[in-house]
């Protein structure tokens, strides 16, 4: 039974970092209408500069995030700026992401370069002895996985507030609902693109930090973190936000319970609950109707 | 988004006319130069190249058969390459097979591939667009986990190894490089077909506007079907002879993401859609890849130029080299005829010096002439 509840209050631990990164990615594809499949190595390079923050500089990764949330969110932009605005026309939705794999290509061999495959981890002071646990259900838990939780709720809440209490949210809401009506009412569609694509990528920062201090991870974590953003985000339904949230949830957990008995198989559940659940309701369970036209 | 496409498919039919002409004879020196390649250069070095070359010409003119003429992006063909690599493997080892009789085998990876794609297609062609593509990496990355841990099947981490083979070793790389080529050669012709078809009508009429499609009564579940399994049967087979010449498959390379979209790529660079382009890409990308693989001693270095290549492909050459060189020679054609007069009388009065040259080598005479003003109007 213990180890039940520890499978559980790690999924939901767990389930909001990964409900931060997803909620990035589909703000990305709301306003942007593209997948950007770099996601998952942009969270491998937060993770990796929290890394060499903390290691070279001694700076507590919490106050680290002051630093790697603006240079991910301006890397976003300049990714935004230099090649996703220049893609349109029909094949816009397949040259998207092949720009994002190539960008993601670059991102992983210049880590590789930088810091070899070996795997590391973001040492924290909230992990490292007993009294840095606090005792749960019968099992112990590193305060890390509390902060990291409090940081992805805070930070999602964030974004909700930017999104209905903002002006600025506002015109991402309505870029998101018809990109040509918020052109059309004066809506600078280029600038919010470029300022989602940030958000979006600078959410990766907190998600990488606690990613990175809760796991080891090397350059080739990418593949794995991405393939699971990709099944939270289409089974949430692509664009909605609350229901990136809950299948992140419901996925984390779902692989932490199947762990507990089949280890070797439990990634396999995000994509056999993905194929099931799209079978019966193509769109995902928050999603919208998938618009007619190209 | 309808001005440029229309522009595109005017300038693709300007294309598709003129290399009409030329086609017969332009593409028997293609196939002789292809036949006679092992037998000039003799040096193993080059013959190496040739069967990679051939091994994505043929994987990247199948993917071509369903996703550029369909619009539907598959990265999930990987699934099929590692399945046909790991069928053969694991038929070889079974059955004892040994030297040639291998590549009887062939024939059955590519129905395992067609197999294979039936349910895989009735899920993922549910979807379009974006979640499409997420599905078929989904399924991927489902295939890769399995080679990974049905162990006692697939050899687990260590994969599957070839037996050796006592070829001469002059002529070692001949006989996988003329089964390579004639899949690619099949797979090419298969591709010419399905264009020149009705069913491939049907098919672009499905990349264009499906609804509208469906509304013109294409049964289209039936037509994306038939082109995704269509198209898994030579990856499959082309997966086997990579196998058997490589000698062994992994999880991670007969899995291989990057195989994905490196076939994407070629079929980008060389023009989405068109029977010549995904060769063309092919042609060009993967001896470059090799080239760089050799000389290039840190693999990092070699994905960060990889990554670069790929960004300059698609930003420069958005719509791939055979469109856009349409396009030129469209515009070019134009101009000159600005310059002659209004369009309807300089028609028969250009048919002399330039445009004979370039119709040359294939029949003389003035049907390109004729298919840029078709294309024109």
């Amino acid at each position: 039974m213990a180890t039940f509840l520890r499978a559980v209050t790690d999924g939901i631990l767990g389930g909001a970092v990964y409900a931060l990164m997803a909620a990035g990615l589909t703000l990305i594809f709301g306003v942007l209408d593209i997948i950007n499949i770099a996601q998952g190595i942009l969270v491998v390079l937060a993770a990796y500069l929290s890394y060499a923050l903390s290691v070279h500089l001694h700076l507590n990764p919490l106050l680290g995030l002051l630093i790697t949330v603006p240079v991910m969110f301006v890397l976003g932009v300049i990714i935004q700026w230099a090649f996703i605005r220049r893609l349109r026309g029909r094949e816009r939705t397949a040259m998207s992401l092949l720009v994002c794999y190539a960008v993601a290509v670059i991102i992983e061999g210049a880590l590789y370069a930088k810091f070899g495959s070996t795997d590391v981890s973001i040492p924290t002071p909230y992990a490292n002895s007993s009294k840095d646990q606090v005792h749960l259900f019968g099992f112990y838990l590193p305060y890390i996985y509390l902060i990291g939780f409090g940081l992805a709720v805070v930070a999602i809440a964030g974004i909700y507030l930017m999104l209905y209490r903002t002006k600025f949210g506002r015109s991402i809401r309505a870029t998101t609902q018809d990109a040509v009506a918020a052109r059309l009412i004066g809506i600078n569609v280029n600038r919010v693109a470029a300022i989602t694509f940030g958000i979006g990528v600078a959410v990766t920062a907190a998600g990488g930090m606690v990613f990175g201090a809760t796991n080891t991870f090397n350059p080739d974590s990418g593949y794995d973190l991405i393939s699971r953003l990709l099944s939270i985000v289409i089974l949430g339904g692509l664009g909605s936000i609350g229901g990136a949230l809950v299948a992140a949830m419901f996925m984390v957990t779902a692989e932490e319970i199947v762990n507990i008995w089949q280890p070797t198989w439990a990634t396999v559940v995000y994509y056999a609950v993905l194929v099931i659940v799209l079978l019966v309701r193509p769109t995902g369970l928050f999603g919208k109707q998938e618009a007619r036209a190209q | 988004m309808t001005a440029p496409s229309s522009g595109a498919t005017a300038a693709g039919r300007a294309w598709h006319v003129a290399w009409r002409a030329w086609r017969p004879a332009g593409s028997l020196v293609v196939l002789v130069a292809a036949i006679l390649f092992p037998l000039v250069f003799t040096n193993p070095a080059v013959t190496n190249y040739g069967v990679f070359t051939l091994v994505f010409v043929a994987a990247a003119s199948a993917w071509n058969i369903f996703s550029g003429y369909s619009g539907y992006i598959s990265l999930g063909h990987a699934v099929f390459f590692g399945s046909g690599a790991y069928f053969v493997g694991i038929a070889t080892k079974d059955w004892h097979y040994t030297g040639s009789k291998v590549f009887a085998l062939l024939p059955l990876a590519g129905l395992l591939g067609a197999i294979l794609a039936v349910p895989f297609g009735l899920v993922a062609l549910r979807v379009r667009r974006h979640t499409f593509v997420v599905i078929t990496i989904a399924v991927f990355f489902i295939f890769q986990l399995m080679a990974y841990n049905l162990q006692s099947i697939t050899g687990g981490t260590s994969g599957l190894l070839a037996p050796t083979i006592n070829y001469a070793a002059a002529t070692y790389n001949n006989p996988f490089y003329y089964a390579a080529f004639a899949i690619a050669a099949g797979t090419i012709a298969l591709s010419w077909l399905i264009r020149r078809s009705r069913f491939g009508l049907q098919l672009r009429a499905i990349r264009d506007d499906e609804d509208r499609a469906r509304g013109l009564g294409v049964r289209a579940e039936r037509v994306k079907l038939s082109a995704f399994v269509i198209s898994a049967v030579p990856v499959a087979m082309i997966g086997g002879v990579w196998w058997y010449y490589t000698t062994l498959v992994d999880p991670s390379s007969g899995f291989d993401p990057l195989f994905d979209v490196a076939i994407a790529l070629m079929a980008f660079l060389g023009g989405l859609g068109t029977v010549a382009g995904p060769v063309l890409g092919a042609l060009i990308i993967e001896p470059a890849e090799l080239y760089f693989q050799q000389q290039v001693s840190s693999g990092y270095i070699f994905l960060i130029l990889y990554g670069a290549l790929f960004l300059v492909v698609i930003l420069v050459l958005p719509r791939g080299v055979i469109p856009t060189a349409a396009e030129l020679i469209t515009k070019w054609n134009a101009r000159r005829k600005n310059g002659g007069g209004p369009p309807g009388q300089a028609l028969p009065a250009s048919a002399p010096s330039p445009e004979v040259d370039l119709s040359a080598d294939g029949s003389k005479g003035s049907s390109p002439q004729a298919s840029t003003a078709r294309g024109l109007a």
